[in-house]
């Protein structure tokens, strides 16, 4: 690219593809706010601005090499920015894409004596296109990647909370798929708690948890073991019919821990073995039930 | 030599493990735990491990066959204070200690101690386990 009439066209043609190249985006994409508009033109503007210092003073190894740093970082800032924005792929990817019309309209204007150097002037603009349309396709996927793995780190954090019932009762919730990851949050979220409230009784409820594998019971039959090795006891509650089902037909041994279908029973449990006793007020008038 | 105090308190022994078990004074413990239960005639034993942070699998064996020792020898045993991570550790060696009584702090140790040895008295004959 070193004997490229490119960058003479584009120094020459600056105005002319910038103004194309604005108006083209304006066309494809859709409906834009003024703030949006003026914020895209400006974007657009600034690109082009860098593009140029950039094909001045390319040396022919293509966008890898230093002096494209400039343009390398304004596109993965753009398109990161527009990632998070709710931006779509294709509407960020034509950001770049878009500049091939008004870019080749401008070498054909001032090349289009030559039809030799016209089509290899082309080409080698379709290529350096080609490459900045990929690099930004690019960051806009890793920056959604990195959007999925904080959620996914936020929704671990978010997905065991611990509930204290009452004085020396806590209670699990687990909703969702248990995975190693998760267990392994889940049995020291809980395990700490015991020690923070110095709880005797710990309910799992595992009414939200969609599928129990042998894996999933073996963790459930862990964090019981753990917590009764620190002195607390555990109770599984919330095994619904099928769970059941599948449990038993897996095989898996749960007869060493106390289980209870819901959550009401298993805390009723917990209430009467810490010797707390739920009556009924007698003074109070029918259906008034008070603890 | 390096030893782990046993404190008499009534018919209870109490031992607390302030330093980091290594072997040899595993079983120094042992020895010295086993002798002054038949000494003071101890019907019950609480083992604080709440400043032990790390455990491997030989101790979480001598602490198992405490218990079983003690029990042959007439007195409950109960370990109190066991850090989350030491409990996960064992859970993982394969170790859940199922012969063990467990409680959170000293003061609860102290009342399933009592209530233990109680229930002991209640049906002698019939409470092997």
């Amino acid at each position: 690219m070193s004997n490229s009439k490119l960058p003479e066209v584009f120094e020459k043609r600056e105005q002319e593809i910038t103004d194309q190249w604005v108006e083209q985006q304006q066309a494809t994409g859709r409906k834009l706010t003024a703030a949006e508009r003026e914020e895209a033109n400006r974007q657009s503007r600034e690109f082009i601005r860098s593009l140029k210092g950039a094909l001045r003073k390319n040396s022919g190894g293509g966008i890898s090499g230093p002096e494209w740093a400039g343009v390398r970082d304004f596109l993965v800032d753009l398109s990161s920015r527009r990632a998070k924005d709710g931006y779509s792929p294709r509407e960020t990817a034509s950001f770049v894409f878009s500049l091939k019309q008004p870019l080749f309209s401008a070498l054909r204007t001032e090349l289009g004596a030559d039809s030799k150097v016209l089509a290899d002037e082309t080409w080698q603009a379709t290529l350096l296109v080609d490459e900045l349309g990929l690099l930004t396709t690019e960051a806009f996927q890793k920056t959604r990647e990195e959007v999925i793995l904080r959620q996914q780190k936020e929704l671990l954090e978010l997905s065991t909370p611990v509930v204290r019932l009452w004085e020396n009762i806590l209670a699990l919730p687990l909703i969702g798929t248990l995975d190693s990851a998760r267990t392994q949050v889940v049995m020291q979220n809980l395990l700490e708690a015991i020690v923070q409230t110095r709880s005797d009784y710990a309910i799992i409820d595992i009414t939200g948890v969609p599928v129990v594998d042998t894996l999933v019971a073996q963790h459930l039959l862990k964090t019981v073991a753990a917590a009764r090795l620190m002195g607390a006891d555990c109770l599984i509650s919330g095994i619904r019919p099928q769970i059941a089902q599948t449990i038993i037909h897996l095989g898996v041994d749960l007869s060493e821990v106390t289980t209870k279908a819901t959550l009401a029973d298993a805390f009723d449990v917990a209430l009467r073995r810490s010797g707390h006793k739920v009556v009924r007020q007698d003074a109070a008038p029918s259906g008034a039930a008070a603890r | 030599m390096e030893r782990i105090p046993i404190l008499k308190m009534g018919e209870f022994l109490l031992v607390t493990i302030q330093v980091d078990m290594h072997d040899r004074l595993a079983l120094t413990l042992q020895d010295d735990l086993t002798g002054q239960i038949v000494k003071h005639r101890a019907h019950g034993v609480l083992i604080d491990i709440s400043a032990l942070e790390i455990v491997d699998s030989f101790i979480g064996r001598m602490l198992a066959s405490i218990a079983s020792m003690a029990h042959l020898l007439d007195a409950e045993t109960v370990v109190v204070g066991m850090q989350p991570a030491v409990a996960i550790t064992l859970v993982e060696l394969g170790l859940p200690m199922r012969g063990i009584r467990t409680a959170l702090d000293v003061e609860k140790g102290m009342t399933a101690l009592r209530t233990a040895i109680l229930e002991g008295q209640d049906g002698d004959s019939s409470s092997i386990r």
